[in-house]
């Protein structure tokens, strides 16, 4: 067995080639005026393996702004760790010049006007490029992808999640976990995966609900390089929890720790040379498991949607965090022999949309995915004064938009929002397109609802959603980021347990504190109850930017954060 | 005398209730139970697998696993309900092994105890919290 040293050093000698950041010189590059694809791609070859990564694409097909977030807070072990830490903090840590690519790339910080500077990123036009010329630099390379793929556009949900699965099709991509697949249904992720996908749909913690028996794939077993490599899937945990669980009610999930424990015992036992763990569990759930699952060589992280320069190792288990929304792609060479992984070398390439070259046919097959939807996806709404953008745990503008169509579309006090960390950003001056508008909203359960609740109840949701994020053991962390509220404001303190984060509720129309006992009206989206009804919510957001036609978005301060 | 389905139950679980927890008011606390099952035993922790969910995706099935080789009894507690005591199972000598799997209702977040008695009379306990939440915001 490789000792923990040996293991660290092999490592640190691969990493010392990109000084520590696995992140190359691109700042200077770029003061250069040649910041181009070759560098972007530049890679010394090591070992005898490649992992290509790409994860949380939520179907942008085509280069969109997303703006990093501002909050993004550990709690307990977590604080202060890389994948918690934002902005200029953040660019300290990796050493980072302010206002490079890579700052603009990583962090929220001028964002708009690096925006402007460095472009959008992403496009799986772009992505195809960069995959292709890992692959021709590496043919001995595994193509994965993290999931929450099929959704987030209004191209993939008028199709179904096809155009999705069309493109990750051409892309080659060699297997797949899963999340926000599963709203579109069971019957519809079973028609996928049996006649559509040309790769395996992985989840070793998928369970039949009814007999407690695994129900998916749990790994496929890859031959390369003259090696045998596990990938074993681990799908989003709290699927029904935090998703419709009406729409896939015949499955059960679940973080499934003796379970995945089990499973690579068992590919172990088969003389694997190297276990992959391709999850949708979030980082700092993944971060948990490696310290608790042996055996596993290298966990692909999703579902969090970080992007993070370096590997994180725990043991003898390295964590890859790739971002989201096709912003980046991960490589990691690995030198694998006599069963064991001896050493790494990794870089987060980030896909500059102006700099990566779109793949012809890449391109030409997104182009016909959207032909038959572009009049509708196209059409200009209105036109932004303000950056839009959503990601954070708390209020993003986007979100602030959103709060005041659901409390002006449908006359209510008080409107809440979901706080999914999808969503692209647009910039000062953008015009907002349908699109645009779907881009932040698109979902199966996108109903907005009209409701009564006390202040009794509200204090329970917020009290909840805040404990699915703030618990210190990542275990009990089902949620994406806080509930966005409209219409009132309120105090958090992160450090508190649940029932005594959430203060100072106060109704902001007439700056009164919430009473527990009295009922307020309230709208919302995206509520995983059964037979909701209402208007969907892009329908409702369109309308209102119409009245607008200009949005402006004042800095929101009826949020207050403490204990960070 | 005609009995409906629901009286069937009612009377059924009150069968089982009074035979496993004899001497026992309906509304038994964690320390009475556990107290009873142990005679006052301070229990070990090695040996002794409980399985939940970190968080329940329906409260009112939560399936629960018990692991406990060389156990004659294993007491479940759901410390947490308006009744926490929830089942013992009895192993007699033919058991081919000592583990038991059962779905139990959940009224909120709270611990779920495993106590086993083994055959010298020594105690093993473990436990698990499990979240009961309202759910959504999946980001």
């Amino acid at each position: 067995m490789i000792t923990r040293r040996e293991f660290l050093q092999a490592s640190l000698a691969a990493s010392a080639i990109y000084g520590g950041s696995g992140f190359g010189n691109w700042s200077r590059l770029a003061a250069q005026q040649a910041l181009g694809q070759d560098q972007l791609l530049q890679f010394d070859d090591f070992g005898n393996l490649t992992l290509i990564h790409i994860t949380d694409i939520h179907a942008q097909l085509k280069p969109i702004w997303f703006r990093e977030p501002e909050w993004n807070i550990g709690v307990g072990d977590a604080k202060g760790v890389p994948w918690h830490v934002v902005g200029n903090a953040f660019l300290d840590m990796f050493k980072i010049a302010p206002g490079s690519p890579e700052a603009y790339a990583l962090t929220y910080e001028d964002f708009a006007a690096l925006g402007k500077t460095y472009g959008r990123m992403g496009g799986m036009d772009r992505v195809a490029t960069v995959v292709k010329a890992i692959r021709a630099a590496r043919p001995d390379s595994i193509l994965l992808d993290g999931g929450d793929t099929w959704q987030g556009s209004m191209s993939s949900l008028l199709t179904r999640g096809q155009d999705c699965v069309n493109v990750m099709n051409a892309l080659g991509v060699e297997a797949m976990t899963s999340h926000w697949e599963w709203t579109l249904g069971t019957e519809r992720v079973k028609e996928i995966v049996e006649t559509q996908l040309a790769f395996p749909f992985l989840g070793a913690n998928i369970f039949d609900a009814e007999w407690d028996e695994p129900a998916f794939e749990p790994y496929k077993i890859f031959e390369k390089a003259g090696l045998r490599i596990a990938v074993i899937g681990q799908a989003f945990p709290y699927m029904p929890i935090a998703n419709p669980k009406w729409m896939f009610p015949e499955y059960s999930f679940g973080i499934r720790e003796e379970r995945m424990q089990e499973v690579v015992d068992e590919v172990r036992a088969t003389g694997v040379d190297l276990v992959v763990c391709l999850s949708h569990n979030g980082f700092d759930v993944d971060k948990k498991m490696a310290s608790r699952v042996t055996g596993i060589d290298v966990i692909l992280t999703g579902h969090t949607h970080d992007a993070i320069p370096e590997p994180v190792l725990v043991g003898q288990t390295i964590l890859i965090a790739s971002g989201s929304h096709g912003k980046f792609i991960s490589r990691v060479d690995l030198d694998v022999r006599d069963g064991k992984m001896m050493g790494f070398r990794h870089k987060l390439i980030p896909i500059f949309s102006d700099v990566i070259t779109p793949d012809p046919e890449m391109a030409a097959l997104i182009d016909a995915e959207r032909a038959p939807f572009k009049a509708q996806l196209e059409e200009q709404i209105g036109t932004t004064e303000s950056l839009l953008y959503r990601r954070g745990n708390f209020q993003g503008t986007w979100d602030d938009l959103i709060c005041n169509a659901v409390r002006s579309e449908r006359d209510v006090q008080i409107a809440l929002s979901p706080g999914v960390r999808w969503g692209a950003s647009l910039l000062p001056g953008d015009a907002i397109t349908r699109e645009d508008i779907h881009n932040v909203t698109s979902m199966t359960y996108g109903q907005v609802y009209r409701t009564e609740m006390t202040g009794e109840t509200l204090k329970t949701v917020l009290e909840d959603v805040a404990d699915n994020i703030f618990n210190p053991d990542p275990y009990y962390q089902q949620g994406g980021d806080m509930v966005r509220v409209g219409g009132m404001g309120f105090a958090c303190d992160v450090t508190k347990d649940i029932g005594s984060r959430i203060t100072e509720m106060t109704l902001l129309d007439t700056g009164e504190a919430i009473d527990p006992s009295k009922s307020y009206t309230v709208g919302g989206w995206a509520s995983v109850n059964e037979g909701t009804e209402g208007p969907q919510i892009w329908d409702l957001v369109e309308a209102h930017i119409r009245k607008l036609g200009t949005v402006r978005l004042e800095p929101n301060p009826s949020v207050k954060v403490t204990g960070i | 005398m005609k009995l409906n389905r629901r009286e069937a139950l009612s009377v059924g679980l009150g069968g089982i209730f009074l035979a496993t927890m004899p001497g026992l008011s309906a509304a038994a606390t964690l320390e009475e139970l556990t107290a009873a099952f142990t005679g006052g035993a301070t229990p070990g922790t090695d040996g002794i697998t409980l399985t939940t969910p970190e968080i329940a995706e329906n409260g009112n099935t939560v399936p629960v696993e018990i692991d406990a080789p060389g156990a004659v009894a294993i007491m479940l507690v759901a410390s947490g309900n308006p009744e926490p005591a929830v089942a013992t199972f009895t192993f007699g000598p033919a058991a081919g092994r000592q583990f038991a799997a059962t779905r139990i209702r959940l009224a909120k977040t709270q611990d779920v105890y495993a106590l086993a008695k083994m055959a010298d009379g020594s105690i093993l306990q473990a436990q698990a919290t499990v979240k009961v939440t309202i759910g959504g915001c999946g980001g």
